[in-house]
């Protein structure tokens, strides 16, 4: 079955601003060869520190940005070289919950009119079938009919987040990608946003992106995780073999990092030194060499590859490679 | 530890009560009657959700609120026995920074972008212990140490936006160690920063705080940091203490209905077990301060609720140890266990 989504080889640099009239002095190589497929009705976590790249990804895929190298397939068709205007017909499959649902809504509109714009933009229907599907959606993701009339700063964080949802839904896409959707919010609401999130994958059998930093989170949500590192995947497996036998060393330390749920679960952990490395220069062979506990010099020079089992679990790393 | 935490309270704060003016008459209150303490050496954790009134606690413990419209209405802040609350401002701002430091959340928004790290830190020690500059200088480089900042004399000379969010907040840890305060308020210290960074800070404030006895009081909204950090836990909700414990009694028998559904909704690794589940949502949203309801806070979202519980604000009463709760419904439950 094709997938939703097929990411290939994908590359995003930035060249560093150069002096006036000089060549550019580098690149930042947010992205540097990732791969990637989602299925229909699937969840696939992307996980990673600020500054891995993760939200890059999700940029691309959208066409929000272009892509330096590397193909994006969404249903089978290859829109990694259209125009702005030849993409506008493939938007409607996939759409975007932004983290902060505030900077995301126009504060001038009000919420009947934010989740009936894509409905509007796309012709669809009639003002009165317009106005029922809205309805229908408001209803969908909890929130009131009557809230149609409501400008955003009258709503919570949680019902903005909700709102977002409407309009991604508005269009009947078969991808959303959600960039650190329920990071902003309180426990609570996000308890509320996440289950919301699964319900409608149920219903809709809708595909989703999620680009998270929050394991627990992702943890609960996803099918299937990829950790990134500095612009590249290190591991991509299904959740449960992700979270309880992890292979690659830093994904180890991520998984070490998270604080436990207990008191009594304390610990002296293994905790990663320094900081993440510049994009600009990452370093030789593998990038996560300079913080590994258990780097050797083959580490150093040669880059591994992200070679995956017969379970669908890969890890780029030398020493942790499957048996076969 | 055990030694110490017989010890005095370095602070207590009673029946604290923050108020803003609204224009409208009657002013908003947004921390209603709080009391706690905190010893030498220990970490009291204050956990709660956005405007539960956590960080206005530690603005007010250091006369911090934004003016004309904040102040403290009621209460007593007492540092050693000393009531901040009546202190001139004069005063006030020798205890800054001094014998209470605080760090905050986002510690580009507390350094100075345009003076160096060193001068930075070199200056809270100058205008605190008056040595000459020099010895702040060299003072300034035992904190960069202490907080574990690699090549701390080329650091000295840095400017904050030439250092990572993790290296930032060392800084500014450093600075408020600088003078060995006897208290340390953390404001979601580590809630910027990535999960490997967190990690890295964390530990940071618990080895220093075991070198120093500084009491911590630290402010999250992340249950998780409590469990890894805190000695005892207070939990607020729209202003006011519902239920305070140890940590360990908190996590094995939480009491309130809202701690419960906080914990209950706090996906956690290894939460998920063998498949996707559905998180427990706790309806509703915070009340607003303005719109607070009559009785409990909590009611309108409590699945336990009772007419009691709409009508009337039940007191915090203990159920053993030093665990005590604000619950009509709950509080019973351990007495007839």
């Amino acid at each position: 079955m094709t997938p939703v989504l097929d990411v290939a080889g994908l590359v995003k640099h930035y060249p560093l601003s150069a002096a006036w009239f000089g060549r550019a002095r580098g690149q930042v190589r947010a992205v540097d060869g990732v791969s990637f497929a989602i299925g229909e009705g699937e969840t696939l976590g992307l996980v990673g520190e600020s500054g891995c790249g993760k939200s890059t990804v999700g940029k691309a895929v959208l066409k929000l940005i272009e892509p330096s190298a590397g193909s994006i397939r969404l249903n089978g068709e290859d829109i990694t070289a259209l125009k702005p205007a030849a993409m506008v017909a493939h938007r409607r499959r996939m759409q975007v919950i932004f983290q902060d649902p505030y900077s995301s809504l126009n504060p001038r509109m009000t919420a009947g009119n934010i989740v009936a714009e894509p409905l509007i933009n796309f012709g669809i229907g009639n003002r009165a079938e317009q106005q029922e599907r809205v309805a229908a959606l408001f209803g969908r993701v909890g929130l009131r009919p009557d809230q149609r009339d409501n400008y955003p700063h009258e709503f919570s964080g949680g019902q903005r987040q909700r709102l977002g949802i409407a309009r991604a839904l508005a269009l009947g896409p078969s991808l959303i990608i959600g960039d650190e959707p329920v990071s902003a919010l309180d426990v609570s609401v996000q308890a509320q946003v996440i289950n919301l999130m699964m319900d409608l994958q149920e219903e809709y059998r809708l595909s989703y992106l999620f680009i998270a930093h929050d394991l627990g989170v992702v943890e609960h949500i996803s099918h299937r995780v990829a950790v990134m590192y500095l612009g590249k995947i290190v591991e991509v497996a299904p959740r449960a073999a992700l979270f309880e036998a992890p292979r690659h060393p830093y994904t180890e330390a991520l998984l070490a990092a998270v604080p436990v749920s207990h008191p009594r679960q304390r610990r002296r952990r293994l905790v990663l030194k320094g900081d993440v490395p510049s994009p600009i220069n990452p370093p030789s062979g593998c990038r996560f060499h300079t913080r590994c506990p258990i780097a050797v010099e083959r580490c150093r020079s040669e880059e591994p590859l992200l070679v995956a089992d017969t379970d669908g679990h890969a890890a780029a790393c030398h020493l942790r490679e499957p048996a076969r | 530890m055990t030694g110490l935490a017989v010890s005095q309270p370095v602070l207590v704060v009673e029946g604290l009560r923050t108020e803003f003016a609204t224009g409208e008459g009657h002013p908003m209150v947004a921390v209603d009657g709080l009391s706690l303490y905190v010893r030498r050496g220990e970490t009291l954790c204050i956990v709660g959700e956005s405007g539960c009134g956590k960080s206005l606690t530690a603005l007010s413990i250091l006369r911090l609120l934004p003016r004309p419209y904040g102040r403290i209405g009621a209460g007593r802040v007492l540092l050693d026995g000393q009531d901040l609350v009546q202190v001139t401002e004069a005063e006030m701002r020798a205890v800054r920074g001094r014998a209470i430091s605080m760090i905050f959340q986002e510690p580009m928004s507390s350094l100075n972008p345009v003076i160096t790290i060193g001068r930075q830190i070199a200056e809270t020690v100058m205008v605190h212990e008056g040595l000459d500059w020099a010895d702040c200088m060299d003072r300034a480089l035992a904190m960069l140490r202490q907080v574990r900042i690699p090549e701390p004399e080329r650091r000295l000379q840095e400017y904050p936006h030439q250092l990572s969010g993790g290296m930032r907040q060392r800084v500014t840890i450093a600075m408020a160690l600088a003078c060995r305060p006897r208290l340390l308020l953390a404001d979601e210290p580590t809630t910027a920063l990535d999960v490997t960074i967190q990690a890295q800070i964390l530990d940071l404030i618990r080895d220093l705080q075991a070198k120093t006895g500084t009491a911590v009081v630290l402010i999250t909204h992340d249950l998780g940091v409590v469990a890894e950090m805190a000695e005892r836990v207070l939990v607020m909700y729209a202003g006011t203490k519902v239920e305070e414990a140890g940590v360990e009694e908190l996590f094995d028998n939480p009491t309130h209905p809202y701690t419960r559904g906080l914990m209950a909704a706090m996906p956690h690794l290894g939460g998920a077990g063998g498949g996707r589940r559905r998180l427990h949502e706790i309806e509703g949203v915070v009340p607003s301060l303005m719109a607070r309801p009559a009785g409990c806070a909590f009611a309108p979202r409590c699945e336990l609720a009772t007419e009691r519980c709409r009508r009337e604000a039940p007191p915090l009463v203990g159920i053993g140890g030093t665990h005590s709760v604000a619950c009509w419904v709950t509080a019973g439950e351990g007495v007839l266990a």
